[in-house]
């Protein structure tokens, strides 16, 4: 097998966000609730986020997938935490060109998604990585709107 | 026969897939296409291609000739009484609606009752729920036993004499089960309703007899038997198809067209509008010569053989759950499972490193996964030239992505 390429793929971090998800489970006090599936494979993702004045305060997720898709989740919950609205869609959208293969903006550090960077070479599985980010920009939008 | 040859009539399976030979393991979602398939489509559209049933000139004739001999190819294919009973659609998916939106809205009034089971194609479910809810009709569902397999009891059970339509999978495309779809159709008969089989599964892999079985309407697709995609049947008995108004108008499909109102073609061209898939049709005949030079029984009983030898050592995998039927003699070549711990999107992308190609996800049948109790299974499906040393391959790759996740944690 080419474990080589697999190892682009399934990085240790990732693994340890599968095996150990942060922020896992359902926030009551919310103010987004949104669920999202993959309707092709069968990911589902329930996002809960408490947002206030314009910063996601707490995130939490719920669900089930594949490594990647949990994964993705557990480290985008991580991500967002304790950032402005504005950030968080700024987050997506650098994780968006970086699953698509485009230049991205490196001036924010991305921690531990950095490690997601081997999806875009998996054409098949960018979907389940970008799944908690589309119900992110999702909860989030419908939040401004309400 | 099938021999070690029957490969090398299937030009894409000779080639390298991530550094290693190509397995496809993936025909119950779409087989692929022998040279004898992939010729008849260029030899027609290099010599005989113009449109059909219209042009006095003589490839229009000889358009017409290929068109009209694929679906007396078709009819012999399933023994259908006459060639009024064949009309070519896209698909299985198209045939089921035809059904749904023309017999059904014709015959199902409020209160009158629709019967699928738990193991069907989101094809056989979707069309029903829809009519259903035009019609305030009520949609009930035939619960499976443990082992996947559908009883007679369960079904005598459900159907009543309020039930208009009974539609069931003969093989299915998860658990491989094969139903006993004949005497479901007895059961459906003497309750006065009528017997629509999904044969998409079947049609490649057994001898179908609709005579035989009595169904009303059978549907089956073109592309998960040697043909290309595009083309699909539904064959429907004479009596019903002629009492039936078509789903869609327009040109081919007309007898007489006025200001106002218009009149139909025979049968089987009023369910036929638009310029037909010719060239579907060719490549769908030549498929089905290709599948009755090797034999349907022949096919049968590979698969049988597949099923044994794929379930005998992919057992032998600890932790490693098979869905459907323990009986190999049961099922056909599919063989669906789940490596405990390790996602099923995660398996196949290891086993495609390894050039190994099986589907993961739900299968287009949510309910039946619910019913499993499980939100996606990996599916390993075999067809004619498929072989032992592929199940080796299979094997050899889930123990590699067993290991390889045990490492990981």
């Amino acid at each position: 097998m080419s474990s080589n390429n697999l190892d682009q793929l399934y990085r240790r971090v990732i693994m340890d966000h599968y095996k150990t998800p942060r922020n896992k489970g359902a926030l009551e006090n919310n103010s987004v609730n949104i669920e999202m599936n993959n309707p092709t494979c069968g990911d589902r993702i329930q996002l809960t986020l408490q947002v206030e004045d314009g910063i996601v305060k707490d995130a939490k997720f719920d669900g089930e997938g594949c490594s990647i898709s949990m994964a993705s989740a557990s480290m985008m919950t991580q991500a967002v935490k304790g950032q402005e609205v504005d950030t968080a869609l700024k987050l997506s959208g650098i994780f968006s060109d970086m699953m698509l293969g485009k230049e991205y903006d490196d001036s924010i550090d991305l921690g531990d998604i950095e490690a997601l960077q081997g999806v875009s070479q998996f054409p098949a599985r960018i979907k389940c990585a970008t799944l908690a980010w589309k119900a992110m920009e999702k909860g989030v939008q419908n939040e401004e709107k309400s | 026969m099938i021999n070690k040859e029957i490969k090398s009539y299937f030009p894409i399976l000779n080639q390298e897939i991530n550094g290693h030979p190509l397995v496809y393991l993936d025909s119950a979602a779409t087989s692929q296409k022998p040279v004898q398939v992939i010729e008849a489509l260029k030899s027609y559209y290099e010599l005989d291609n113009a449109n059909v049933h219209r042009g006095v000139h003589t490839l229009g004739n000889r358009a017409t000739e290929h068109y009209e001999g694929a679906r007396e190819k078709v009819r012999k294919f399933i023994n259908a009484n006459s060639m009024e009973e064949i009309i070519f659609l896209r698909g299985t998916t198209t045939a089921m609606n035809l059904v749904a939106q023309s017999y059904g809205r014709a015959n199902v009034q409020e209160g009158d009752e629709i019967v699928i089971t738990y193991m069907e194609h989101h094809s056989n479910i979707i069309p029903w729920q829809q009519l259903a809810k035009e019609r305030g009709a009520i949609l009930k569902y035939v619960e499976l036993e443990k082992d996947g397999t559908i009883s007679l009891e369960q079904v005598r059970a459900v159907v009543t004499e309020r039930t208009k339509i009974v539609s069931m999978v003969y093989v299915s495309n998860v658990l491989g089960t094969m139903n006993p779809v004949k005497e479901v159709a007895q059961i459906a008969h003497e309750n006065g309703a009528v017997m629509v089989v999904d044969g998409a599964q079947a049609a490649p892999h057994l001898k179908i007899d609709v005579q035989q079985l009595d169904c009303d309407f059978f549907a089956f697709s073109g592309h998960k038997m040697c043909g290309p995609t595009g083309i699909g049947v539904l064959y429907g008995k004479k009596e019903l198809l002629n009492n039936m108004e078509p789903v869609e108008f327009g040109g081919e499909m007309i007898d007489f067209v006025g200001l106002y109102d218009s009149t139909w073609k025979e049968l089987p061209w009023k369910f036929e509008g638009g310029t037909p898939i010719i060239a579907g049709a060719v490549g769908l005949g030549a498929a089905i010569d290709f599948l009755n030079e090797i034999g349907l029984n022949e096919i049968e009983k590979h698969e049988h053989q597949m099923a044994a030898y794929a379930m005998e050592k992919m057992n032998l995998i600890e932790g490693l759950d098979i869905y459907g039927p323990t009986d190999p003699q049961k099922r056909a070549g599919i063989v669906t499972f789940n490596l405990n711990d390790v996602h099923p999107h995660d398996v196949a992308t290891v086993l495609d490193m390894s050039g190994i190609a099986v589907r993961a996800g739900h299968h287009c049948a949510q309910p039946l996964m619910k019913w499993l109790e499980v939100s996606a299974t990996a599916r390993a499906s075999f067809y004619l030239y498929n072989n032992e040393s592929d199940v080796d391959r299979l094997v050899e790759g889930l123990r590699s992505a067993k290991e390889y996740f045990n490492d990981v944690f």
